[in-house]
């Protein structure tokens, strides 16, 4: 079979040997020059097995150990063992430890008092962490968290949605603050956040759908900015908030599709962000769940909104909550 | 980057302690590892120090995204008092090889707030911006840096500028809205119809440029113009016989715009130009035509 045969079809079972190869390449200086972004790389690799139906190749037992490894006694976590606390890495960590079924091996209420404590009581906003930086992107995460936990009580969040609102732009679009130009990435966090809290009538979908189906290229792929280059990470974050919205059809889905697969790497696994590029656990999540999201065969059905398998999801009790 | 060993001697450095295998195992870089050892033993004793400064200098040389130690490293600067300009400088070049990383342009900001001082910072920038005009980061601290020291004046030369040298610059477009709608002082109507004029010239130069025909219409929106008075722009584009989906869509949403308040002939010409996209000039959109397609069909 030649390498462009291989890449008609998803190459599962290299995939999931790629990401349980990621830990063994300690040898590598780059290893280590990631190492913040540790459990991220565990969120990443974990989510994307159990989309390919593989949760078991990474032990869960392990994993839980892990992640509880990275808690703070202040209830947030950090992207690895000994790194400060961050509203990132707490929800990493609670999504990890929803999808393995294990919130009780941690203090939740602790996390809960994190999460809350992060939050600007003027604006809304929330700071990634005690050091100030404010972005929708932690709005996302500690809306994100606080409903994986059931417990959205603990922070203002007609705030909340306010401050989202205020980044929302003449495009439609939302950005990182008041002003920022619209990108793909956070419009997955500002739309995710606004549909987790059931207030999706406040984006303009039509507008909005229409800057993101404006994101593909002749190519296929899509991109996260006008005039920017394609990379398979926005067939997540444009997709999902197409999905969100109901508007996913307005993309072209066979292109898509063909686009992620060129992605693959077709001999050491992964997906890269574009075609001929390094693959990495990153880029591999996100192109895993745009094709779950387009519906590709034999791979579990996505939340569009928490990020995690939709079976996650359902199972505590938070699927299709948000309307259009 | 071996470390001097005379300033180190009274400090055992801690191993990491890499959790359970086999999801974060060991046997790293030896240098970086050693660094991180000492790290790891000053850290847990809050040591702030020189030696400290220096050890956190040479970390994130190594690995600007450790956002521990930009964490630790202002602790140690603000309770040594230390020059914050020469941080500044310092964090320059850290930023010049590393211009999309977080850290690095938050640890900026919080300097620049202490010393509330931004007479380096749009000068540098531009440096910035002139490499990548495009850098997010930079934008976002931009806007920060003129709402906060109220550096609005300039600003608008600038994004000439800018715009004369890539019209396709989506970020300069954006920057244009803020520095029209986020300035304290509010555009005039005057201003606003020049604006119009301004942008129209921008969209022939480049028809099939999706940031000016976004921006044109988030203004006309935002000033309760009517949409109708890109109608010319777009036959003009249609007679150079340039086929830009974008003066076709616009056209759709002046037909529709005309549609909503009765009129029958707008209605069929929305719905022609509608199959025309879907079919041919924007296929890859085709279900996006078609969806507009329905909607004027049911007004």
């Amino acid at each position: 079979m030649d390498t462009s045969e291989k890449q008609n079809r998803l190459l599962v079972d290299l995939h999931v040997k790629y990401i349980q190869s990621l830990d063994t390449k300690k040898d590598d200086l780059e290893y280590w020059l990631t190492e913040h972004l540790r459990l991220s790389g565990v969120y990443w690799g974990l989510t994307a097995l159990d989309l390919l139906n593989s949760i078991d190749a990474l032990k869960k037992e392990d994993v839980v150990k892990y992640v509880v490894s990275c808690q703070h006694d202040n209830g947030g976590f950090g992207g690895h063992i000994g790194h400060d606390p961050h509203l990132t890495y707490t929800l990493y960590a609670v999504q990890i430890l929803v999808i393995e079924d294990a919130l009780d091996a941690v203090n939740v209420d602790k996390i809960v008092e994190y999460v809350a404590s992060c939050q600007d009581r003027d604006t809304g906003a929330f700071t990634g962490d005690e050091w100030g930086e404010i972005d929708t992107r932690f709005s996302y995460c500690a809306l994100s968290c606080l409903s994986l936990l059931k417990r959205l009580d603990a922070i203002n969040v007609p705030k909340a949605v306010e401050f989202i609102m205020l980044c929302k732009n003449f495009d439609g679009g939302f950005g990182v603050s008041p002003g920022a130009e619209s990108h793909a990435g956070q419009i997955f966090c500002c739309v995710g956040a606004l549909a987790i809290v059931n207030s999706l009538h406040l984006v303009d979908a039509d507008l909005l759908g229409w800057w993101l189906c404006e994101r593909q290229l002749k190519n296929g792929g899509l991109n996260g900015r006008p005039e920017k280059l394609e990379d398979v990470c926005y067939s997540w974050w444009v997709l999902s908030a197409l999905s969100i919205l109901g508007r996913l059809h307005w993309i072209n889905k066979e292109k898509l599709i063909e686009f992620v697969l060129v992605a693959q790497d077709s001999e050491g696994g992964g997906i890269a962000d574009r075609p001929g590029d390094m693959a990495d656990v990153f880029h591999t999540l996100f192109g895993i769940a745009g094709l779950s999201l387009l519906g590709y065969p034999d791979l579990k059905p996505v939340d569009p909104v928490y990020c995690l398998p939709k079976h996650v999801v359902q199972r505590i009790g938070l699927a299709e909550r948000y309307h259009v | 980057m071996a470390l001097e060993a005379e300033v180190w001697s009274d400090i055992k450095p801690i191993p990491l302690d890499d959790g359970p295998d086999p999801l974060a195992p060991i046997a790293y870089d030896a240098e970086y590892s050693e660094a991180m050892g000492y790290f790891r033993a000053i850290s847990q004793r809050d040591e702030r120090s020189e030696r400290a400064l220096k050890l956190t200098e040479r970390i994130v040389e190594y690995n600007p995204a450790h956002y521990t130690i930009w964490h630790y490293r202002q602790q140690i600067l603000f309770s040594l008092n230390k020059n914050l300009n020469e941080e500044l400088d310092f964090v320059k070049e850290q930023i010049e090889s590393n211009p999309k990383n977080y850290q690095l342009w938050h640890h900026r900001q919080v300097l620049v707030e202490k010393l509330m001082d931004a007479s380096c910072e749009l000068p540098f920038i531009n440096e910035i911006l002139n490499d990548d005009a495009k850098n997010y980061h930079a934008w976002t601290y931009r806007q920060w840096i003129i709402r906060t020291f109220n550096l609005w004046e300039n600003e608008l030369d600038f994004v000439n500028k800018l715009l004369d040298k890539d019209v396709r610059n989506n970020s300069a477009w954006n920057q244009r809205y803020f520095t029209l709608f986020f300035n304290p002082t509010k555009p005039t109507e005057e201003f606003l119809t020049q604006e119009i004029e301004y942008v129209i010239e921008k969209i022939k130069m480049a028809p099939n440029n999706i940031s000016p025909w976004n921006y044109i219409k988030g203004i006309i929106a935002k000033s309760n113009k009517d949409i109708g008075i890109l109608e010319e722009l777009c036959k003009e584009i249609e007679k150079q016989d340039i086929i830009s989906p974008h003066a076709i869509g616009c056209l759709v949403d002046i037909y529709e715009s005309r549609a909503r308040k009765g009129s029958a002939t707008d209605k069929e010409e929305g719905i022609r130009i509608c199959t025309l996209l879907a079919e041919k000039h924007d296929a890859i959109r085709k279900k996006y035509w078609e969806y507009r397609k329905v909607i004027l069909t049911s007004l």
